[in-house]
């Protein structure tokens, strides 16, 4: 392992960025868990579509995927609002494995479409600064994912200031953390489960617009997000929002590693040992206190 | 067992026996094998899944691990093709006893143990991707020499016939395991494991059986699948897509019933192949059709179909 | 008794103590059941009675002591190893297999000594004769009524062929002739050897049916004794009523 410690130091400081947006994915996941109790195996997918929203948006109106985020935000809160409302809420019936089948189902549904209208080619959008990169001290850091970096905190920081001082945020808490009890002082349950389904999906969306410039997609991408999403999750704690942003940067820098030391192929590896680690001695997460 | 639970899967037989005789279009050959080896992983599925209640999304790392079990020992050790077979069952098996040992002993139950056997998928898929025995990303062939002592025929219809004698009996297995203790004690786990525990049910040592049995019985539709195709690569062996189709056929068809895995597959590759006809050769589609099955069988199921009829009429 | 051991007691609890986190739900409870009998265990809501029935029938361990069956150490054995060597319980919430007939849910109990399907079926059947499940066996257990359930509770213990069964509150929730029912029931499990150990609130059914009767209150045993003995006994008074209550109602007999 005689390798430069600017070499590992840039590896360690690339795998923090990109945890980062890895983190931004595992906060949509994470808040769903901690408010709906379920575990979205349609995150990937949703993750994957949204990819192909910004990937559309630059490809055929020329929007850059930076400009793109917020309207995409807004259109995948409102697809992540009826999704929960019109699909998961009704068809799952409460049921845990009900649940878990309606959200693979889903997945199923959008991957496939996904492949069924962009057929299996891998694509990437040209933008002009996707190889720039910005000097701190001896090492080099890539632009875009320093964007991502930046933009993930900007969301960990909206989401803090709206759970925190809005009255939506307010009920989202309630739900959380007692459903009986909201329902009765007269909570909508139900929309406020589709709300954060909503706020979970909006997540996705910036995150594909931070990913886009400096990644590909094909309709399995977000298969690839996803386990390492639920890694973070798992890792972080199943609800806590600041488990998964911790949990992000600590994936990144490990999957950074790994590839620098195992090599592409196995790189992933590491993360699955992790993941499996955690689900085996420590269920609840490194971070998290919930059963 | 008595006579009578026997005869529908006897006549499961002789339909198959009859469709290999009959049926000559190599199409619809290809078609009939390719949903039995769906439906053989399937019922091992229903056996921890639907009788069970642990719920996998990862049976492909045992489909996987039949299959290249099958495919390597006969490569590159040397062995007869239905050694190679059996090695890879019994090689599914304690892999599905590994992972059961892991994950019930952890206390793992519903989302987590989906989670948890997914995952464990992913590692073999991306392990078996990066090493030199399973042939990396280029894959593994079998060598073609035709022959019944090395488990390949000459033509399809032989080759249906062995799938299906499996299926049938996968079949008996599982209408065997649903008489005896075993089968009553994995039940009553799935119901209520509290009450199971205080009626001297051995959870784990119940979840373990199940596990190894389905695992075994998902390995040797590996296997098959080695030996019809004699071709395997990582995403074929330990894709999603087979942890997938292992789970929706008995949730379709009906789980933790002995032909609920078999119908399943029916319906659903029946109707695969009739959205390929309509819509033709759109990628995925099929897929999506899946998954729209999927989702309507848990929003309405078949078993509430006749109430939803009448309050519908009304 | 077949012992020739110097344990005079069934099953012992000694010092059993069961803290979860902060809060001591069973402290230093001490207990004796005869062979045989049919012995009560009573006490406020919230006193711990269901946590040390868990910590006798294995679900929870201990923080401290020990119980004892017959002479043999069984602290911490896991539920089923109980089950096998005689010690069932029900369970206070009833915990049916919803999904299964009446017939099959005893069944699982039965199967613990039957290896064979048409053996442990048979069993259920007799089983059911002796709670009067018996018209009822092919019915699902989703189905059955709160007092068809709890009878259920008992038949799927009784399968298991306990030597010392532990009932969790089988007659709450159960009107006045349903009582009157489920009573003889359980007398005739103990004729037939069966020695209970039964939670109750019904008073008039613990006065009715127990031999002997342990009080448990904020997690301690106050009182051992026949029932007549606890029910006047000033602490198991004053533990339902409240402080003062024993003096008050001496008062006001005395009045």
């Amino acid at each position: 392992m005689g390798l430069p410690p600017e070499i590992i130091l840039e590896a360690v400081l690339n795998g923090l960025l990109t945890g980062a947006v890895y983190g931004l994915v595992a906060l949509g996941l994470t808040l769903v868990y901690g408010v709906l109790h379920i575990i979205n195996f349609a995150h990937g997918a949703l993750l994957t579509m949204a990819m192909y929203a910004a990937y559309v948006a630059w490809a055929s109106l020329g929007v850059d995927p930076y400009v793109a985020a917020l309207p995409l935000a807004a259109l995948f809160f409102g697809i992540g609002y009826l999704v929960q409302r019109l699909v998961i809420g009704p068809a799952s019936r409460g049921k845990d494995e009900n649940i878990l089948l309606v959200t693979l189902g889903l997945s199923i549904i959008i991957e496939n479409l996904m492949l069924a209208v962009f057929r299996s080619d891998t694509r990437s959008i040209d933008v002009p600064y996707a190889m720039d990169v910005i000097e701190a001290g001896p090492t080099l850091l890539s632009y875009p994912r320093v964007i991502g970096f930046v933009a993930t905190i900007a969301v960990g920081v909206a989401l803090y200031v709206l759970m925190r001082f809005t009255m939506t945020g307010k009920a989202i808490r309630a739900v959380a953390k007692e459903r009986t009890g909201a329902a009765l002082v007269g909570i909508d349950v139900a929309h406020v489960y589709a709300v954060t389904f909503g706020i979970g999906t909006a997540c996705l969306a910036i995150a594909a617009a931070m990913l886009l410039p400096s990644f590909y997609v094909s309709p399995r991408v977000g298969n690839a997000f996803v386990l390492v999403a639920f890694t973070i999750v798992v890792l972080g704690g199943m609800g806590s929002v600041v488990g998964a942003l911790v949990g992000g940067l600590v994936i990144g820098v490990v999957e950074s590693l790994s590839g620098l030391f195992l090599g592409e192929s196995l790189g992933q590896i590491g993360i699955f040992l992790i993941f499996i680690l955690v689900l085996l001695v420590r269920p609840t997460g490194l971070f998290g206190a919930r059963a | 067992m008595t006579p009578r639970d026997l005869v529908p899967i006897i006549a499961f037989g002789v339909v198959v026996v009859a469709a290999a005789l009959l049926v000559t279009s190599n199409v619809a050959l290809n078609f009939l094998v390719f949903t039995m080896i769906i439906a053989l992983a399937a019922q091992g599925w229903n056996l921890l899944g639907g009788y069970g209640g642990q719920f996998s999304f990862g049976h492909a790392a045992f489909f996987g691990t039949g299959a290249y079990l099958t495919a390597i020992l006969q490569l590159r050790f040397g062995m007869g093709a239905y050694p190679a077979f059996a090695a890879g069952i019994a090689g599914a098996a304690l892999v599905g006893l590994a992972i059961g040992a892991l994950a019930f002993r952890s206390g793992l139950k519903g989302s987590y143990f989906a989670l948890v056997t997914l995952a464990f998928a992913e590692v073999f898929r991306v392990l078996a991707n990066a090493a030199e025995i399973t042939g990396g990303a280029a894959g593994i062939l079998i060598r073609l020499e035709v022959n019944p002592a090395n488990f390949q025929f000459a033509d399809r219809g032989t080759f249906l016939m062995v799938a299906g004698s499996l299926v049938t009996l996968a079949l008996l297995a599982t209408l065997a395991l649903e008489r005896s203790r075993l089968g009553a004690q994995l039940v009553a786990v799935r119901e209520n494991e509290a009450a199971a525990q205080a009626l001297g049910v051995d959870v784990l040592a119940v979840k373990l059986r199940a596990i190894t049995l389905s695992a075994g019985m998902t390995g040797a539709a590996g296997g098959l699948y080695a030996q019809y195709f004699l071709y395997l690569d990582a995403n074929i062996a330990y894709g999603t897509w087979i942890s997938v189709e292992a789970l929706l056929a008995p949730i379709v068809g009906g789980a933790g019933t002995v032909f609920g895995p078999v119908l399943g597959a029916v319906i659903l590759h029946g109707l695969a192949e009739a959205t390929k006809s309509v819509a033709g050769r759109i990628p995925g589609i099929d897929l999506v059709v899946f998954g729209i099955v999927l989702i309507l069988v848990v929003r309405f199921p078949p078993r509430d179909i006749p109430g939803l009829l009448r309050r519908w009429r009304r | 008794m077949t012992g020739t051991g110097p344990d005079p007691a069934f099953l012992a609890v000694r010092g059993i103590t069961k803290r979860f986190g902060g809060l001591v739900a069973v402290n230093d409870a001490t207990l004796d059941v005869a062979e045989g009998s049919i012995t009560g265990l009573i006490g406020p809501n919230g006193a711990g009675k269901t946590t040390l029935f868990a910590v006798i029938a294995g679900f929870e361990k201990p923080t401290a002591g020990i119980v004892m069956l017959e002479g043999e150490q069984i602290t911490g054995r896991r539920p089923h190893d109980l089950a096998r060597i005689g010690l069932a319980r029900t369970f206070q919430i009833v915990q049916p297999f919803a999904g299964l007939t009446v017939r099959e849910n005893i069944a699982v109990g039965a199967f613990l000594r039957e290896a064979k399907r048409s053996a442990a079926m048979a069993a259920a059947e007799q089983v059911a004769h002796r709670v009067g499940l018996a018209d009822q066996l092919d019915k699902p257990a989703a189905a059955l009524t709160v007092a068809g359930r709890k009878r259920l509770e008992v038949a799927r213990a009784l399968a298991t062929r306990p030597k010392l069964l532990l009932l969790d509150e089988v007659l709450a929730g159960l009107n006045p002739s349903e009582i009157r029912d489920i009573v003889p029931v359980v007398r005739a499990i103990r004729d037939d050897g069966v020695t209970v150990l039964m939670i109750e609130h019904v008073m008039q059914a613990v006065m009715n049916l127990c031999e002997t009767v342990h009080v448990l209150a904020q997690g301690r045993i106050i009182c051992s004794g026949t029932p007549a003995e606890v029910v006047s006994a000033p602490a198991v008074v004053e533990a339902y009523l409240g402080q003062g209550a024993a003096k008050r109602l001496q008062g006001a007999a005395n009045a």
